[in-house]
């Protein structure tokens, strides 16, 4: 690898983590105003001055000052690593999605299979907090999660694999481009799916079981503080940030619109926005379901209607091939 | 260059994130730890025995579900790549539908067996 090779590797991953670090506050900070408006509130007004903007830029300043404990209990070097290996895959996952043909900072040929495999990743670290803590709030918060993931990783792969089939390529890029308007009719089984499944990975309101504040405190990051305990936050912000921009670009067409040539990116910036603000709806509309009513629709709902998807796509293209 | 040249730099700065986030908030957070302060938290009252109890895992069911149909999907991505085929298209089509059509009446049975019910 030459000089110029080794310095455009280092500026693409500058660049990712920049996108890391402003993205999910730009969501964070969305959700506080439009949860705020919707229950008839104001949201935080104060920090930064107008409309409160720098509300999450304060909250990083305070968290970074809070003292940082380890239980004596815990496992010590599980407790404290857990964090990284939490938030470090949504950052990966960031690198291979594409903004438009030329703004990906890896154009993985595999994109698809890998930010799927890279966000599973994810839910090692909230199973390392919770079995480190040595917290029966946080153990059972754990197998809940893991109980959570591995039913709706499920319907999210299958409905992945009925894009990459109408697609014919693994390529994320490709598969915008192979996208058509016809897509929103012809795949909408499938983007629901993968929608619901997004929440449901995402432990987000109606999903919110591993973290039910009313029955287990706050799972498996009861006894984070501190630093840590905000890292598993910006994970959960960056995991909206990562997923509505896969939803862009698997089902909305990504960069493609009016005036694409010139807009490009911005077109993906603004649809992942937008899914973005109805992730953050649902959790504001719904109440928390119960955990077994969250296994039957993953595995008697999901599941089934990706697979009748895939079936869909694959007989389709057959025909038309 | 490859692509996965750049994931292995970003998974190094992500890495240095966290390494310099944890450094700043050595020099910047206080450290005064007490014994009640490192207990472990049970809604204020003293903690019962240890936090790794035995609890009975219900979801294994979900668990080997998932693996059989993981190792499925593992299948439908090259499947993605050849559909448009000429001579592998229908023949591949009816061969995945075999495939699938016997992982989904294994899932039937499973849910009439009541498997799929959390209890």
């Amino acid at each position: 690898m030459t000089g110029a090779d080794a310095l455009e590797v280092v500026v693409r991953a500058v660049a990712v983590l920049a996108a890391f670090l402003v993205l999910p506050l730009l969501v964070g900070q969305t959700e506080h105003k439009v949860m705020a408006h919707m229950q008839g509130r104001l949201g935080p007004m104060y920090a930064g001055g107008f409309h409160g903007w720098a509300q999450l830029v304060a909250d990083g300043v305070k968290f970074v000052q809070k003292e940082d404990i380890t239980p004596a209990a815990a496992d010590k070097g599980v407790f404290r690593f857990a964090p990284a290996v939490a938030l470090v895959p949504y950052l990966v996952a960031m690198a291979v999605i594409p903004l438009s043909p030329d703004v990906v900072a890896a154009d993985a040929p595999a994109g698809a299979v890998f930010v799927l495999a890279v966000t599973a990743v994810g839910i090692l670290g909230t199973l390392m907090a919770g079995w480190a803590s040595a917290n029966k709030y946080s153990l059972l918060g754990a197998m809940r999660a893991a109980a959570q993931l591995l039913s709706y990783e499920l319907p999210m792969v299958l409905a992945v694999a009925s894009v990459c089939l109408a697609a014919g390529t693994l390529s994320l890029t490709g598969i915008a481009h192979a996208w058509s308007p016809w897509w929103l009719l012809w795949q909408l089984p499938g983007a629901v799916v993968f929608l619901v499944s997004a929440v449901a990975e995402l432990q987000r309101p109606p999903f919110d079981m591993p973290v039910a504040d009313s029955e287990i405190v706050f799972g498996a990051y009861t006894e984070y503080t501190g630093l840590r305990f905000a890292f598993f936050l910006l994970s959960e912000y960056a995991g909206i940030v990562v997923m509505s921009l896969l939803f862009t670009v698997l089902y909305l067409g990504g960069w493609q619109g009016p005036l694409s040539d010139q807009l490009g990116w911005l077109w993906t910036v603004l649809k992942g926005f937008c899914i973005a603000v109805v992730v953050i709806w649902l959790r504001v509309a719904w109440p928390r379901l119960r955990e077994d009513q969250l296994q039957r629709l993953a595995w008697l709902v999901l599941v089934p209607l990706a697979l009748a998807q895939l079936a869909l796509t694959g007989v389709w293209v057959v025909l038309t091939a | 260059m490859s692509p996965y040249v750049v994931v292995a730099a970003v998974v190094v700065v992500g890495l240095l994130l966290f390494v310099a986030a944890m450094g700043a908030r050595r020099l910047l957070a206080p450290s005064a730890p007490t014994r009640a302060k490192l207990t472990t938290y049970e809604s204020g009252v003293d903690p019962v025995g240890q936090g790794w109890a035995q609890t009975q895992v219900r979801y294994f069911v979900y668990a080997f579900l998932y693996v059989i149909f993981a190792v499925d999907a593992v299948y439908l991505f090259p499947w993605a790549l050849v559909v448009r085929s000429s001579d592998l298209g229908a023949a591949s089509l009816v061969e995945i539908g075999v495939f699938i059509g016997v992982l989904l009446v294994g899932l039937v049975h499973a849910a009439r067996r009541g498997l799929l019910r959390w209890v």
